[in-house]
């Protein structure tokens, strides 16, 4: 279990949210307009986040399916910024190892001159399979 | 020569469990003008008084010093312990180990230490205290109630019915307030009008109330007992003892457009008004911002339909001065603006109303009669959605909203979905929530009423986003119990919107010296066992100004106030406190500075003959009326020369216990 522990603590770190703030609305999911793709909505991932369920959230596509719109950040009456915990999260698979979604080989075949080389990674590392 | 006695308490186990107690009592007892220190389990208790007085008798003592809780809590116990064993109530100190000292340390070497250097400071102080005479000052036999809602109605009724004389200073051109505008009354569903309404005209006719309408309170000084009050009663272009309230002025007023406030601004009103039939005084108004002839000169129809002369355009604001011995704020609360709350679309979509605005819609004497029609197209709705927690139980890094819980509104959105599944039971009504909270007598009764019996659709969620389309109004929330995400196509919203104390509340509370906590709500001089009272003396409070609460609150609360102003104008005399400021004649300087910054006023210079050693002149000097000071030494650190000084505060005193607390270190 101190995995675990470790994991939580560095996703609050990462993220500077308090999950204890959360009163349990469900604001965030009644206003997530990527709800319908998510295996885990917003407020269960704040729930998660605080039991210390690191692991299934890092394994879960839901990771992916959050358009970081941050509608959840401004509308939440609590000030708990669950899009920042999913940000984290996905930074927490990004650490590990061999993790990332897309490898650097991949990268010329997708170059658009159009593209800012600063997107093409940040996608690379959000939405690369 | 000085004789102190020292008496630790350990008050249970919350000064015992962090403090030494002996160790204090015995470190005490070497310290020179300590005769005599000990320690028990509970000082203000009888076997601990007992102690107390037993030790002034035995010893002789000429000054008491009690390590205990804050002077707040006990320091009149103690001083009148020490009165009873004949040494002079003033020749107390109380060491404040409790709250400054045993809560607050974890470190038991720690807390002892410091509570010995706090009663070290308390013995360095008692040993140049004299003896201090308290003196006394009449009481006014007439109170002021500020806010004219059911709180005030309420207060005053309840003050009048004691027989003494009150006023009632509201600031709309009648009373009545919040309720008058609510339809029915939760859990029993009694009509607001019916109940309140017999109570406003009860205020009236009472010989011993003096309501003073369309006023506000511009200023207040003096002290419990003895208030000035000056009062701006606003010019409303009618003479309020010609006008019959026939209400023809408002017949032919053309100018229709001003947004008529009793309604929640879903309709307009004419420029000359009576905000509702029911007011009090039923006389009319004239709004100076609508009024063609105020502005332009040329209309003047009121005047002439006016059968009995009423209408004096010329009319100023006038101000009156008065004296009260207590002083009572009743002054409510409004709905939260809404603004920053876009996803609710209350500033976009006309079919979003307040619950405020909900009940006017709901009420018999409403901008509709009564009828449930959407606001947009007059059209009966089918599918109606309450949003409870608009704005309440936000935290304050969020942004906008309030912190705290609104309380009152779980209970009027039941009653509302309720109602309407009542009166149409082919509209459907869902109600998004957080927490439904219904502490009170028959009110979890009333909510599950809704759901069981009604039919009322109760979603565990909150509403993320509201908007138009093809002529509904969409909310999309989450139902939690689900874990879904749902979409309903409703035809009308109402938000639940957070309530907050009148804006004036904050103005008001300066002038009467009374404290406010960071929402504007006035402090109790204790939560639990003064609630009822500022802890600024003679100041009580009545209603939702100290914090949400329903109707029966309310009244409950109301008659509590009157009785503590009963209970202070039954008194002929107060004592006063006498530690008063005064000032040294040969030390002042004549600056000004202590009148300046006196709260009270109780500071002014006179020309005096000052004589002392080489001196015989004629100075402009400070002079203190003890009957006004409150000796709160805003003048002691404010004086340049040192002249200005408090009786049992003295400037040596201080220093006194300065010096102490740096020896002990």
């Amino acid at each position: 279990m101190s995995g675990h522990v470790n994991l939580k603590d560095t996703v609050l770190e990462i993220s500077g949210v308090n999950p204890r703030k959360c009163m349990k609305c469900g604001k965030c999911s009644g206003t997530c307009p990527a709800y319908g793709e998510m295996e885990y909505h917003p407020h269960q991932f704040v729930a998660m986040v605080d039991k210390g369920e690191i692991e299934k959230l890092m394994a879960s596509p839901s990771l992916y399916r959050c358009l970081a719109c941050m509608a959840c950040v401004e509308r939440c009456p609590r000030g708990v910024e669950p899009a920042k915990l999913v940000e984290a999260v996905r930074l927490l698979v990004i650490r590990q190892q061999g993790q990332n979604h897309m490898t650097t080989d991949e990268i010329p075949e997708k170059l658009d001159p159009e593209l800012p080389q600063q997107a093409i990674v940040a996608a690379m590392r959000k939405y690369g399979k | 020569m000085q004789k102190i006695g020292v008496f630790v308490c350990w008050c249970g186990s919350n000064i015992a469990g962090t403090v030494d107690v002996h160790a204090v009592a015995e470190a005490m007892k070497n310290v020179p003008g300590v005769v005599y220190a000990t320690d028990y389990q509970y000082m203000c208790s009888e076997v601990g008084q007992q102690k107390i007085r037993d030790a002034i008798a035995e010893y002789g003592l000429t000054g008491v010093v009690v390590c205990s809780c804050s002077p707040r809590m006990h320091e009149a116990t103690f001083r009148k312990t020490a009165e009873k064993a004949g040494l002079n109530p003033y020749m107390v100190e109380i060491a404040n180990i409790r709250e400054q000292c045993s809560w607050i340390h974890k470190d038991k070497e720690v807390g002892t230490e410091k509570a010995i250097t706090l009663a070290k400071a308390a013995v360095a102080k008692v040993l140049k205290n004299a003896p201090l005479t308290a003196g006394t000052s009449p009481v006014i036999k007439r109170a002021l109630v500020i806010g004219g809602g059911i709180a005030g109605i309420q207060t005053a009724l309840d003050i009048a019915d004691a027989g003494y004389e009150v006023d009632i200073v509201e600031k709309s051109p009648t009373i009545g307030g919040r309720m008058a505008q609510l339809d029915k009354t939760f859990p029993t569903l009694d009509c607001a009008a019916c109940i309140l309404t017999p109570k406003m005209v009860d205020a009236a006719q009472s010989e011993k109330i003096d309501i003073i309408s369309y006023a506000e309170v511009e200023k207040v000084s003096g002290f419990v007992g003895n208030f000035t009050v000056t009062i701006r009663k606003k010019a409303r272009y009618v003479d309020i003892t010609k006008c019959t309230g026939c209400g023809a002025c408002m017949e032919k007023c053309p100018s229709r457009k001003g947004k008529n406030e009793f309604n929640m601004g879903l309709n307009t009103r004419t420029a000359i008004y009576i905000p509702f039939a029911q007011a009090i005084p039923n006389v009319a108004c004239i709004d100076p911002e609508q009024c063609i002839k105020l502005k332009t000169g040329k209309c003047g129809l009121c005047e002439k339909v006016c059968s009995a002369g009423a209408i004096n355009y010329q009319q100023q604001d006038e101000i009156i001065e008065r004296q009260y011995g207590a002083i009572v704020a009743a002054t409510g609360f409004k709905p939260i603006d809404l603004t920053g709350f876009d996803e609710y679309g209350y500033n976009t979509c006309k079919d979003v109303v307040t619950s405020l605005e909900f009940e006017r819609i709901m009420n018999a004497a409403g901008p509709t009669k009564g009828q449930l029609v959407r606001p947009s197209d007059g059209e009966h709705p089918h599918e109606i959605v309450f949003i409870q927690c608009v704005g309440s139980r936000c935290t304050e890094d969020a942004g906008k909203g309030k912190t705290y819980c609104s309380k009152i509104c779980c209970m009027y959105t039941a009653k509302h979905a309720m109602l309407v599944r009542d009166k149409y039971p082919d509209v459907n009504v869902h109600v998004f929530y957080i927490d439904v909270r219904t502490p009170g007598k028959n009110f979890d009764e009333f909510y599950r009423r809704a759901v069981e019996q009604y039919g009322v659709d109760y979603i565990k969620g909150m509403v993320g986003k509201v908007w138009e389309q093809n002529g509904k109004v969409m909310v999309q929330g989450s139902d939690l119990l689900n874990n879904e995400q749902i979409t309903i196509p409703a035809d009308m919203v109402v938000l639940a919107a957070a309530i907050e104390p009148n804006p004036g509340a904050r103005d008001l509370a300066t002038m009467l010296t009374a404290s406010m906590d960071t929402n504007d709500f006035f402090t109790e001089a204790h939560p639990k066992l003064r609630p009822v009272e500022s802890p600024t003396a003679g100041v009580f409070l009545s209603g939702v100004c100290q914090g949400p609460k329903d109707i029966p609150e309310t009244v409950a609360q109301a008659g509590a106030a009157a009785s503590k102003v009963i209970g202070l104008l039954a008194k002929d005399h107060l004592v006063t406190n006498p530690c008063v400021a005064h000032s040294n004649e040969l030390l002042c300087n004549g600056c000004s500075q202590c009148e300046k910054v006196c709260p009270y006023g109780a500071i002014s210079y006179i020309d005096k003959e000052v004589r002392g050693p080489g001196v015989r002149e004629v100075r402009r000097i400070a002079q203190v009326n003890e009957a006004v000071c409150q000796g709160c030494g805003a003048c002691t650190v404010t004086c340049p020369s040192g002249a200005m000084d408090l009786k049992g505060f003295a400037n040596r005193q201080i220093i006194a216990e300065v010096d102490a607390i740096c020896k002990a270190q």
